[in-house]
């Protein structure tokens, strides 16, 4: 629970900050919370300290949610997307607070990267149905065939969200996934998780479907490895991940053939303009011959 | 609520216990009414208290493999093919074909047309070929349909029956009616074994269950089984462990064991591995094989292999990694 002085001598409404998980916001199974400090050391509240069956639990909804999302059309697909949007410029303010208080710096700096995650989602939104346009083509074959390729979503991603930056970081990593029509399992910043709850109220109320985005917080060393291992994850972004496990968690990846993301040598800057990477990461390309008569 | 039923006052003074009480139906009536109500609360809360239960490691394995080998792998639809019986049949010899230490299931379960070509692709596995029968779902139809649908399954070479009570007779109170129908089902039958499926979701109450059980008991079924699969709520865990109390009871009172088959709506791993700590609390351990209790269920079987895999190979496994449907 967050602890907010008393105001006018009113007692402060403590808020609970919980997991997200298929659309609803329950405790980790394990009964355990973690203190969460400011850049100054100060408690600002406990955040729920996920446990491997939460991955469990979140994986089996973002599984469940995926053959709906990704079978919604991308238009619709992007006005869900914009709709996040709106939601968080509803509650830029809140954005700002949870920004500063997990970041530090002063709250002009902190607005700029609300807007940024804001304009991220909208930016995103854009592309959901101009991915297939752009990684597709129809290719010219010999032979009496009409063939063509079309990306298709990957499945369930796992994202090791980054650490430093808490919330224009994961609305970078997290919106692409859901563009391309994948579903998430997100282990959100150990240290500054507050800010990705607030994200995961604006899901919760924003028409994206349960289960399609899924925010974990807790330690990652403790939860990655049982995301990387996890048969049904088919994705897996180490954006996040603890230097000394990048490699440990590429190998699982690998047991499962999964597609990964590696861990880049530093945490890349997230105001930086964002590319189609991470679009083209969480794609398959599917090829199509059809013959044509003549 | 885990008092065993006091033995029935007037007739079950004679040795075998209950030979009068399906004499006519003033006496079943009687028998059925005698038997103690069931407490209610009292019986939900122990069910929520067993459930919370907790089997780990090795004992986990060990039930996961029990709980596999307990279940008739069931298709009851409209759109049954051979060609699904086949891959049924298939699986039910060998559930994980990468692991072939995974026992065989127990048996089958089909309409009773396409008994014939499962039971020639499962000889010689031990795995067994149940069909349903008389007039399942709704057992709406006259005795001699029933008989005739009991004959065609036998004919075929199904070695369980499963065949549905009357819930119409049984809500208006005409016992006698049902258990002449169980006892010439039963005949029909001759070596098969028979199941006595209780739809308990159209009964009323857990009371209406323990007498559906008793009736069933006496007129000589093997097995009583919760549900058809075609009604919700089907097997629920209080549910069962009414049933469990009754044969648990029977075989106190006549040294005989009678099965119990839960059926319908069990379909994760947790929910069977529940089931197999209230058989081992209400009956007893004795239970706790393919012959006394079963599970009646088609997507079970996935998430148990599922499970298995997950203990074995220390990562969380997924489905399409298994071919199970």
């Amino acid at each position: 629970m967050s602890l907010s002085p008393p105001v006018d001598g009113r007692l402060g409404v403590a808020k609970t900050f919980k997991l997200y998980i298929g659309g609803a916001f329950p405790r980790s199974e394990s009964g355990r919370s973690y203190p969460v400090t400011d850049t100054k050391g100060r408690l600002l509240a406990h955040a729920a300290l996920a446990s491997r069956k939460d991955v469990r639990d979140a994986v089996s909804a973002a599984r469940t949610a995926g053959a709906g999302w990704s079978g919604a059309t991308a238009y619709n697909r992007g006005q869900v997307l914009y709709r996040v949007a709106e939601l968080m410029q509803a509650r830029h303010e809140q954005f700002v607070d949870d920004v500063v208080a997990a970041e530090g710096g002063t709250r002009r700096k902190a607005s700029g990267l609300v807007d940024a995650a804001i304009d991220r989602w909208v930016w995103y939104a854009g592309w959901t149905d101009k991915i297939a346009t752009v990684l597709g083509s129809v290719n010219p074959v010999a032979g009496p065939f009409l063939s063509w390729s079309a990306p298709e979503p990957t499945g369930v991603v796992g994202v090791l969200a980054p650490q430093a930056s808490s919330l224009l970081g994961l609305v970078d990593v997290l919106a692409p996934v859901l563009a391309t029509g994948c579903t998430a399992v997100v282990v959100t910043s150990q240290e500054r998780p507050l800010p990705a709850v607030g994200l995961a109220e604006v899901l919760a109320t924003s028409d994206v479907p349960a289960g399609v985005a899924n925010l974990l917080t807790g330690r990652v060393a403790e939860l990655a490895p049982w995301l990387a291992a996890h048969a049904e994850v088919q994705a897996l972004d180490l954006i996040g991940a603890p230097a000394e496990l990048a490699v440990e968690l590429e190998r699982a990846a690998a047991g499962t053939v999964k597609r990964v993301l590696p861990r880049p040598g530093t945490e890349p800057d997230p105001t930086r303009p964002p590319g189609l990477t991470r679009l083209r990461a969480f794609t398959e390309i599917k090829t199509v011959w059809h013959p044509v008569g003549r | 609520m885990t008092r065993t039923v006091p033995a029935p006052r007037a007739t079950a003074e004679s040795t075998g216990g209950f030979a009068g009480v399906g004499r006519d139906e003033a006496s079943l009536r009687r028998f059925l009414y005698g038997l103690p109500g069931v407490d209610q609360v009292g019986l939900e809360r122990r069910a929520a208290t067993l459930a919370t239960r907790s089997i780990k490691k090795g004992s986990k394995l060990r039930a996961i493999d029990l709980a596999i080998s307990m279940i008739d792998l069931t298709t009851l639809e409209g759109s049954d093919t051979p060609g699904k019986v086949a891959s049924l049949c298939a699986q039910a010899r060998r559930p994980d074909a990468e692991y072939p230490d995974v026992p065989p299931v127990a048996a089958v379960c089909l309409y009773p047309d396409l008994v014939r070509g499962a039971v020639e692709r499962l000889a010689g596995s031990g795995v067994q070929v149940a069909a349903v029968a008389t007039a399942f779902p709704s057992g709406r139809s006259s005795r001699a349909v029933k008989l005739a649908d009991t004959a065609l399954a036998v004919d075929s070479g199904a070695g369980e029956i499963d065949m549905v009570i009357d819930r119409g007779a049984f809500l208006t109170g005409r016992y006698g009616k049902i258990h002449d129908e169980i006892v010439a089902v039963k005949q029909a039958c001759g070596n098969a074994h028979l199941k006595v499926i209780l739809e308990t979701g159209e009964l009323a109450g857990y009371d209406d269950v323990r007498r559906a059980s008793w009736l069933a008991l006496l007129a000589g079924g093997d097995v009583i089984k919760t549900s058809t699969g075609k009604i919700a709520p089907a097997a629920t865990l209080p549910v069962v462990q009414v049933m469990l109390q009754a044969v648990r009871d029977w075989h106190r009172l006549t040294g005989e064991y009678r099965g119990v088959k839960a059926a319908g709506g069990i379909r994760s791993t947790k929910d069977a591995i529940r089931h197999l700590v209230a058989v081992n609390e209400v009956a007893g351990p004795a239970w706790l094989t393919a012959d006394l209790f079963r599970f009646g269920a088609s997507s079970l079987l996935a998430d148990l292999l599922r499970q298995r895999r997950t203990q074995v190979e220390g990562h969380y496994a997924g489905t399409e990694y298994i071919g199970a449907s």
